[in-house]
């Protein structure tokens, strides 16, 4: 990174910061609110996506590209969680012929 | 100009996100989705992430929409002749203590953020620290720092590719 | 700024593709007649009377093939930042050659092991495409298939 890109100059951190809690805190409404598991799965992918968002921020910042390989290894992490969890739900979703998660109350007492 | 691109795509980004949020149908949340990564892949740019943000597009517009669009596909109860109704709906519950959850989340993590002081970070900003573009940057880092983690990573793949393979393989409908 | 004025070209035709079907659709909608009756608002569907809905539910075959795609597309994103260093001379020469071969080593035990993954799978038919059974009838007919081979021969000449 030879170049520092003009963001940095006219930016401050702080709006990457303040855009990322907001992005994390509709997450956290999306997986508390919604029932559909595909849903809270999508809503799951946005809050990793703001927690990435914020770690390149900083590393974009600080010039350090160490930020951008968690970054990558993030990325990977949540391409294997998305295979197994959807596999999961269609699992149950053969099972139970539904993917409310209301209706998934085995375990409560 | 930067800095209204940058609002630009901020705008575009949350609003999607609340698309996906209150949507009641879930093929529609699904593609404002698509918008939402689209977005945060901008933001990349314009932090001066490119390599980054072109993986964005890759993994997750390309690979984790489409896989969660199959899951949709694979997992609606509606797809029948009698209702005629094109939608897959999706319902709420708890609105309000989640809404008072992360609201109380934000406000905490907000008034934290405003207090902090990120000049220290900032500081080594105009000192280069490598001739590399980033994802020579990142391959360098990928084979000397990271290269455990990198195979790491490599086994986790292969531990999805057979388990998610084992699941849904099972022919018992 | 190099860099961003390179997406900023990526951004210009982005928009211009919008606005320019925008447009096209507009002026299209201005010019053309406007006369629907019901066979020109019917989805067209090769010819068919369109039955049922468009959200039916898919095969769960089509899942693996999707999951096999995101597994390997996450590989080629590896792939790429390793490609544009491992042969880079600067590295090689300051290592006295150790960087190439150890990165080549690397790469290859990682690609090694997503292969044993998929191989695995493979073998234990996890991929298969499965098939709907074809039921074999115990029905027994009294014309031997010997007589159709001698109709064949005879007018294959």
């Amino acid at each position: 990174m030879q170049q520092i890109p003009d963001v940095i100059r006219e930016i401050p951190l702080n709006y990457y910061v303040w855009f990322s809690a907001a992005l994390f805190c509709i997450g956290i409404i999306g997986v508390l609110t919604r029932r559909n598991a595909i849903i809270i799965f999508m809503s799951v992918e946005l809050m990793l996506n703001s927690v990435n968002l914020l770690l390149v921020a900083f590393s974009s910042y600080k010039a350090d590209p160490a930020g951008q390989i968690f970054v990558f290894f993030i990325m990977a992490v949540a391409a294997a969680e998305v295979a197994v969890g959807l596999a999961i739900i269609v699992m149950i979703y053969r099972n139970i012929q539904t993917i409310d998660v209301g209706l998934l109350n085995k375990l409560k007492w | 100009m930067i800095p209204f691109v940058f609002i630009a795509f901020i705008v575009l980004t949350v609003i999607s996100a609340c698309v996906v949020l209150w949507s009641n149908n879930v093929l529609y949340a699904a593609f404002s989705l698509l918008l939402t990564f689209f977005g945060i892949a901008a933001l990349y740019v314009l932090v001066g992430a490119d390599f980054i943000a072109i993986t964005q597009l890759l993994v997750y517009v390309g690979g984790i929409l489409v896989l969660l669009l199959f899951g949709v596909m694979l997992t609606n109860q509606n797809g029948n002749k009698e209702n005629g109704k094109n939608d897959i709906i999706g319902t709420n519950t708890n609105r309000l203590i989640g809404f008072a959850v992360a609201f109380g989340l934000f406000a905490l993590l907000f008034f934290t953020f405003a207090k902090a002081n990120f000049v220290n970070i900032q500081s080594n900003l105009f000192e280069s620290i490598e001739t590399f573009s980033t994802t020579q940057n990142i391959g360098v880092l990928l084979m000397t720092d990271f290269v455990l983690p990198f195979e790491v990573s490599g086994v986790l793949l292969m531990a999805t590719l057979i388990g998610a393979a084992y699941l849904s393989s099972k022919t018992k409908v | 700024m190099t860099m961003l004025t390179d997406f900023g070209y990526i951004l210009l035709f982005i928009i211009a593709a919008i606005v320019f079907v925008a447009v096209i659709l507009f002026l299209a909608k201005l010019i053309r007649p406007n006369r629907p009756n019901e066979e020109k608002l019917t989805t067209y569907e090769s010819g068919e009377e369109p039955d049922g809905n468009a959200n039916v539910r898919f095969n769960i075959r089509f899942y693996v093939v999707a999951l096999i795609f995101i597994l390997f597309d996450v590989e080629i994103i590896f792939l790429f930042p390793w490609a544009t260093v491992f042969g880079n001379k600067r590295l090689i020469a300051e290592t006295d050659g150790l960087w190439g071969w150890f990165s080549l080593v690397e790469m290859f035990v990682f690609v090694g092991v997503l292969l044993i993954g998929l191989a695995y799978a493979w073998i234990k038919g996890h991929l298969d495409w499965v098939r709907p059974e074809v039921k074999t009838t115990e029905y027994e007919s009294k014309i031997p298939t010997s007589l159709y081979d001698k109709i064949n021969q005879k007018y294959s000449q």
